[in-house]
């Protein structure tokens, strides 16, 4: 009992920090996906480069960790507004045909780019001392960093919910969210809300992408290698929806614990198993509209 | 103009092959990872290349010369390593193969090497079967098997109080032949394998791994992963859960505590007991005068681990066998030349390759990690035991 009691604890713990990472990273991509209907496969390509500005940062200049990630959220959601006036706009009444195989084509890009830039080797992340080792909780010790991580993510989740539920602003991105027309009809500036959106989403996946290099490694082929996570956390959350994805965060992050924890010589076909029952059950996502 | 450029040419057509009549070229493929997971490991194995031949390309015979052709096999890519392979032998008519990381690559080009009868020198890769009892025509291995120090290291554990170990490997050759040999030294020496996990390949956090290892609470934990940066990440696991503290110990091959890593793993990484056949921290002398031509080239804080020790062996011996043979190369000649080569002057201490099946032959040394002059080392403890054969084969006689 006691034996199982822990390793129920273990997996609960690890699998909230991976979730954590994962809902960080892709709510924004949720969104994205649900106000502009835009099939953005290169979100990804956000979160890593909050890796890289993040590690750089801390690395070559010694700048301190938590400025670093600040800095990292912040030059990345810059960097998604010049992307998405310049680039993004102009599909956005586009087909999904042309709209996927130009943010295919942005993650190819991504992964030449940035390995001419920082090299093919993973980043090194230097975890600060006071974050090394693990706390005692009494009944048993946890990691301190994964502690931190997961603090820290639901501070910025409860953020983000309050943002959404309860100013101006998150009001206008619900109400273009369930129906646009109407929404500029009532002289809503839907693009600028749009671009507003898309910085707020990529700049919480550089954040993630920055906090959790520990647990996804920042290398070239990033936006690649973890699309597959981004992409079943947005479908099986429902499109459009902040809280779904949390959910489907839940799921995916401890159950892939778990199948790592209890079944490591099958990888993660129990998950993806999982993944295709509950679409196929609900093919909108938990949340989704249909 | 006009003439000009015809004179260019007409002079290049007529020089030119005469030249390269003259000065005999012999070429070496050098397959290895520049990109993909282990690219680290790739680049290490390349900074060795380049330093031996800014040392050694002047100890050629006379009007010789040594042309090195590098290739990427992007990781664990069988198919693509074969197409190079391949490429390497048909259209660059190569003299030799060398390099590989990965064993499912060096796998896939051994059968290359013996088609085209060029002789394939691998500097990594240690899954023993790779190289079977009787030998793979053409291809002889400079690096190591995982028999050879997991199997000695499991009968220290056994000896040593060590009652309880969970195994902890990486899910493909070289990590099922690190936790079959350590399970058979460490249970027939009276040893109990609490557990054997095999992790996929491409892990990057080994949190959950290590923590069901701690829930199990042994005396200590085996780990094999491909070294590189993986190693790092279990360091981390390790520390970060807090095996230490409750007394679980961390044991393996060299690869977990690998020399180019270790001082980054902080002190978690001291007391850490290794078998392996190379250490950047021994005092032997042809390591020292290893380490001090690499630091002076890349740096003080730059360090050479075992495939550097390898890949330098291995450039040794096929230069040995290109002097032998006195610049005139023959690939059937080079690989009997191979079969039996042997040198005191290895920074890993005396190695041969096995003159019957052209596998490694060398002296494995128990290891802790220490600190030398305030840097993290594997410090070696003792020889604990000298000319190993590979053991795999030894066992398995018919296969």
């Amino acid at each position: 009992m006691d034996a199982f009691l822990s390793a129920f604890v273990s997996i609960l713990f690890h699998g909230l920090a991976y979730a954590m990472i994962l809902y960080v990273i892709s709510v924004g991509l949720s969104v994205t996906m649900g106000l502009m209907g835009f099939v953005n496969l290169a979100h990804g390509v956000f979160a890593m480069l909050g890796g890289y500005v993040m590690t750089t940062l801390m690395n070559r200049y010694g700048i301190p960790f938590g400025f670093a990630l600040l800095a990292a959220f912040i030059a990345v959601a810059l960097f998604s507004i010049v992307l998405e006036r310049l680039l993004y706009s102009r599909l956005y009444r586009a087909g999904e045909l042309e709209q996927v195989l130009f943010s295919i084509g942005i993650i190819f890009m991504s992964v030449a780019l940035v390995r001419y830039t920082w090299g093919a080797l993973p980043q090194r992340m230097v975890v600060p001392e006071m974050l090394r080792g693990s706390l005692d909780f009494g009944f048993r010790s946890f990691p301190t960093y994964r502690t931190f991580l997961i603090i820290v993510s639901f501070g910025v989740i409860a953020a983000l919910w309050l943002g959404i539920e309860r100013t101006n602003f998150g009001a206008q991105v619900r109400a273009a969210v369930d129906n646009r027309r109407m929404a500029e009809s009532l002289g809503i500036n839907t693009s600028k809300l749009f671009t507003l959106t898309f910085a707020l989403g990529s700049g919480l996946a550089a954040f993630g992408g920055g906090m959790g290099a520990d647990i996804l490694a920042i290398n070239p082929q990033y936006a690649q290698d973890y699309l597959i996570y981004f992409l079943m956390v947005v479908s099986v959350g429902g499109l459009g929806s902040i809280r779904g994805p949390f959910v489907a965060a839940l799921l995916l992050g401890i159950g892939d614990t778990a199948c790592r924890y209890l079944v490591p010589e099958f990888g993660a076909f129990f998950l993806f198993a999982a993944m295709m029952g509950i679409l196929l059950w609900r093919p909108m996502g938990l949340f989704g509209k249909a | 103009m006009k003439f000009a450029k015809f004179a260019a040419i007409a002079l290049a057509a007529t020089v030119l092959p005469f030249a390269s009549a003259m000065a005999q070229t012999i070429k070496i493929g050098f397959i290895t990872s520049y990109t993909g997971q282990n690219a680290s490991v790739g680049v290490m194995m390349d900074k060795t290349v380049k330093l031996w031949m800014k040392e050694h390309e002047k100890d050629l015979p006379a009007g010789v010369k040594v042309e090195i052709l590098t290739r990427d096999d992007t990781g664990p890519n069988p198919e693509t390593a074969k197409r190079l392979a391949t490429e390497l032998v048909t259209r660059d008519k190569v003299d030799f193969l060398a390099g590989v990381i990965w064993t499912p690559n060096a796998a896939a080009i051994a059968p290359i090497a013996a088609e085209a009868k060029t002789p394939f020198v691998i500097m990594n890769a240690g899954t023993s079967a790779i190289i079977p009892s009787g030998g793979a025509p053409y291809t002889v291995r400079v690096s190591f098997t995982l028999w050879q120090s997991s199997l000695p290291l499991g009968q220290w554990a056994a000896k040593n109080n060590l009652k309880k170990v969970y195994s902890l490997v990486s899910d493909f050759g070289p990590g099922i032949d690190a936790e079959t040999a350590f399970k058979k030294g460490f249970t027939d020496g009276g040893g109990n394998l609490v557990e054997a996990v095999r992790m996929p390949l491409a892990t990057q956090d080994f949190a959950p791994f290590m923590q069901k290892a701690k829930d199990a609470k042994p005396d200590a934990v085996f780990v094999f992963i491909p070294a590189g940066v993986q190693a790092t990440g279990v360091m981390k696991a390790y520390s970060d859960l807090g095996l230490a503290k409750e007394g679980i110990k961390l044991i393996g091959p060299g690869d977990i505590t690998t020399d180019e890593e270790l001082p980054n793993m902080g002190d978690v990484a001291l007391g850490a007991i290794t078998m392996f056949h190379y250490s950047a921290a021994a005092t032997r002398p042809a390591n020292q005068a290893f380490l001090k031509m690499w630091q002076r080239d890349y740096g003080a804080n730059d360090w050479p681990a075992f495939e550097a020790a390898a890949t330098w062996d291995g450039m040794m011996a096929i230069f040995d066998t290109i002097k032998a043979q006195g610049g005139k190369v023959n690939g059937e000649k080079s690989y009997s030349l191979l079969k039996g080569w042997k040198t005191d002057n290895s920074p890993r201490g005396p190695i041969m390759i096995d003159p019957e099946n052209g596998d490694i032959i060398q002296n494995e040394y128990l290891r802790r990690v220490e600190k030398v002059n305030g840097v993290l080392g594997n410090v070696e403890i003792e020889t604990f035991q000298t000319a190993v054969k590979d053991p795999w084969k030894l066992l398995n006689p018919k296969k």
